[in-house]
């Protein structure tokens, strides 16, 4: 109705006025200097004296940074050609000219493969375009992004070829019995449920009674001064062990029972069974089916073990896999420590303040020394994995401690509205909450991944070398390069700001994407 | 237009409602709510603030839960069931005192989203109809804006446009304008009397009496989670029975 009297009423505008520029006295450097920088007489000698301190550091600085040496073969050389130059004490850049491979790749990774982390890292950005510029790419491209991850595993870890694809195949057919599981009725169903419930309930019983007779032989052989951890914790686990061992049938049929139990729409329950089926097709099936395809057709690259990755190439490796699979595993959490389902919410909550209560090289070195027990003992989990398991943890508890504020500053109302419409839990919640939840978590979320990101060199304490494990280690502890600190870490700074700066502009400028209207 | 009220109503039963009670913890909001409504009626609920006006409707499409008593809705007995509340709620459209339209799709997108996800309407043919009914809410050129840049009249005619592109049977209204300007009121109004006049089943929350008198064919008062009384409109306004009614009309008629 207002739009109709628009039109009959004379003297509303029914457009805006372009703005005028303002007149030319108001405009132009030397009216910005006499309001922004000497406003005041205090404003101007505080001008003034920041001026003088960035004088005083550019002129300290930039004759160390312009008479660096960029060619040398070590520090000693080094120190010569700038004393035979009269710039002593100058930069010696050399070092990351001589250490440049093993900055990037680390000191393992075989020189004549360096193309290939080279071309995933040149696939990354290309592969990550339709996932970051979703809105103005067609939905088609992130076909590559999701085959992404499997070329980037191939390329760096190489070995043959179909087991990435084979791994994707498997993806396939879990997606088949999610399919046929979905499409049951909801009778039978349920006792899908209730059977992979006890299956998966036994399971879990007796992977954790290998993993407690694991610790509690590791506890025995070790002397008593060093094993006091161990000896307790195997202690601890021998009687976890013995109870997993004599109750987990009846601890099967009860998880089992109770999974059938709290079967509302089925939905969770679809979701569990197809996990548990996808774990069991990856334990049981890859390594077999892929193994035999390669005989029949050997498709391979020389084959690169993780305790071999280094450099930068590892932050990036852990970073990008970590805050792809912290996103999503955050989300799941938020939601999960909403839900009303008291053992969905309190598995939520035991998760998430466990792990915010514990540091990260707590968890690191957990990693490095006792997850491998989690596991069953054929399947020697690798090195990178477990680190890559404890940071996705991690930041998934602080993301979804973010995301839980964003679904907190949700109106009630917009739930209400969903609800009214007849969409069910699932839809609700991706439609409707999620997208508005994640857009308001968006700095928070970023947070987190920038602070994720730098944490990756945390990994060089439990004697990884990624970028600044190379630093501390193989480079400053050479003969050639020894005690050389500014330069290396320097640039250590310059690649991490690069990578984090960049994140931080994206967020911007995605959250000005997704401003809709002024509320 | 006065004739509406006096339009015929159906025998068919839309809502029963039999000795309802419901509470927040150990508040008793709801007591012993008797209420049938046919197929076609227009109801008008009013009544003090924190009278439980608001909670009755709502246990209506299960937004909230009631504790005893039964309600049955177009035949559908209304529990716990999961699968039944969602049925129910695809057959019950609901607007609401603050839109709550979803800020972050178009309005075009508000009002197809749950024809495409839960009736499976192909998105082409749920686009036709939504623009359908922002015609008939007049506001079709607004299409391709986001909700927040539409006035607080329009929005509302939004959030009536979206419920109706479910087909519903049965309207629900919690005071659909008293977040509203004076002056936008009007146009919501007569979206909602345009309604009543194709003969939807409607229950409002609402004070706004013109409305009633105009539209209902029955006016319901509640006072303390109760029914206190029910009345065809003139009935009601003029020779109310009980004394707290007439209290109420003085207070909000009054002045
Ligand atoms: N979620 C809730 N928890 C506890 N009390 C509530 C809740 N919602 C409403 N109430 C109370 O129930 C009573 C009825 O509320 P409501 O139905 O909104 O009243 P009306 O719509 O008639 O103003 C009020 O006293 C209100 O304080
Ligand atoms: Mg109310």
């Amino acid at each position: 109705m207002s739009d109709t009297n628009a039109q009959s009423v004379a003297f509303v505008r029914n457009s805006e006025i372009p703005a005028s520029p303002p007149p030319l006295g108001e405009t132009g450097p030397v009216k910005w200097m006499r309001e922004n920088l000497f406003s005041g007489w205090v404003n101007s000698v505080m001008t003034v004296i920041a001026f003088l301190l960035i004088a005083r550091f550019i002129m300290g600085v930039f004759p160390w940074f312009w008479n660096g040496v960029w060619d040398a073969s070590s520090i000693k050389d080094c120190r010569n050609i700038m004393a035979d130059a009269g710039t002593a004490g100058s930069a010696c850049f050399a070092v990351l000219v001589d250490r440049w491979d093993h900055l990037l790749f680390g000191f393992k990774y075989p020189a004549t493969e360096y193309w290939r982390p080279t071309l995933a890292f040149v696939l990354l950005v290309v592969c990550a375009m339709p996932a970051l510029f979703a809105m103005y790419l067609p939905r088609k491209l992130l076909i590559a992004t999701a085959l992404y991850p499997f070329v980037a595993y191939w390329l760096i870890w190489g070995g043959s070829l179909w087991v990435p694809v084979v791994i994707l195949g498997l993806l396939a057919v879990t997606a088949a019995i999610y399919l046929f599981i979905e499409g049951l009725s909801v009778s039978l169903r349920q006792a899908v449920a209730g059977i992979v419930g006890a299956l998966s309930g036994i399971g879990l019983g007796y992977l954790l009674y290998l993993g407690a007779q694991e610790l509690w032989f590791i506890s025995g052989n070790v002397s008593a001064g060093e094993g006091i951890v161990s000896t307790v914790a195997g202690f601890v686990f021998m009687i976890a062990a013995i109870f997993t061992y004599a109750f987990f049938i009846p601890m099967g049929i009860f998880v089992g029972y109770a999974i059938y139990n709290s079967y509302e729409d089925g939905g969770l329950v679809t979701i569990v069974t197809t996990l548990f089926s996808l774990y069991a097709l990856m334990v049981y099936g890859l390594g077999p089916i892929s193994a035999a395809i390669n005989s029949v057709v050997p498709i391979e690259l020389e084959a690169v073990a993780s305790r071999d990755m280094g450099g930068y190439m590892l932050c990036m490796i852990l970073g990008t896999v970590c805050v792809s699979l912290s996103i999503p595993l955050g989300v799941v959490l938020a939601l999960g420590r909403q839900s009303n389902m008291p053992l969905i919410k309190g598995v939520c909550v035991v998760f998430i303040e466990f792990i915010r209560g514990v540091p990260l090289i707590t968890l690191l070195f957990v990693a490095n020394v006792m997850l491998a027990y989690f596991f069953p003992p054929e399947s020697s989990i690798d090195l990178i994995l477990r680190v890559i398991i404890m940071i996705t943890a991690f930041s998934a508890a602080y993301i979804a401690e973010v995301i839980r504020g964003g679904l907190a500053a949700l109106p009630k109302g917009q739930y209400e509205a969903a609800d009214s419409l007849g969409l069910n839990y699932t839809q609700a919640t991706r439609l409707i909450i999620l997208p508005q939840a994640l857009k308001i978590s968006i700095p928070g979320i970023v947070n987190v991944a920038v602070g994720l990101f730098k944490d990756t060199t945390l990994v060089s304490v439990i004697s990884m070398f990624d970028i600044v494990g190379m630093i501390r280690g193989p480079i400053q502890q050479s003969t050639d390069w020894i005690s050389i600190y500014w330069e290396v870490y320097l640039f250590a700074a310059a690649v991490f700001f690069v990578v984090c700066y960049s994140i931080s502009q994206y967020s911007q400028w995605l959250e000005r994407q997704l401003q809709t209207g002024h509320r | 237009m006065s004739q509406i009220s006096q339009m015929k109503v159906s025998d068919e039963v839309a809502i029963e409602i039999n000795q309802m009670n419901k509470w927040y913890g150990s508040f008793h909001v709801l007591r012993d709510i008797d209420l049938t409504v046919n197929r076609g009626e227009r109801i008008v609920i009013c009544g003090p603030s924190g009278s439980g006006k608001s909670t009755l409707i709502r246990c209506i499409n299960a937004l909230e839960e009631h504790q005893k008593g039964t309600i049955t809705v177009d035949g559908t007995l209304l529990s716990s069931d999961l699968k039944n509340i969602d049925t129910i709620r695809s057959e019950v459209g609901m607007c609401f005192q603050h839109f709550n339209l979803f800020p972050h799709l178009t309005i075009l997108e508000n009002c197809t989203l749950a024809p495409i996800w839960v009736r499976k309407t192909p998105k082409k043919e749920a686009e036709e109809i939504a623009m359908h009914f922002l015609e008939k809410v007049k506001i079709p050129e607004q299409a391709d804006k986001y909700p927040g840049q539409l006035s607080g009249g329009q929005q509302q005619r939004v959030a009536i446009a979206r419920s109706l592109c479910m087909k519903p049977r049965i309207m629900l209204f919690d005071e659909p304008t008293s977040a509203l300007d004076p002056e936008m009121i009007a146009e919501v109004l007569d979206t909602m009397i345009e309604l009543a006049e194709e003969g939807m089943t409607m229950l409002c929350v609402t004070h706004e009496m013109g409305f009633a008198r105009k539209v209902a064919n029955r006016v319901i008062f509640m006072d303390a989670g109760q029914i206190v009384e029910q009345n065809e409109p003139e009935q009601f306004f003029e020779n109310p029975q009980s004394d707290r009614t007439k209290l109420f009309l003085s207070q909000i008629l009054g002045h």
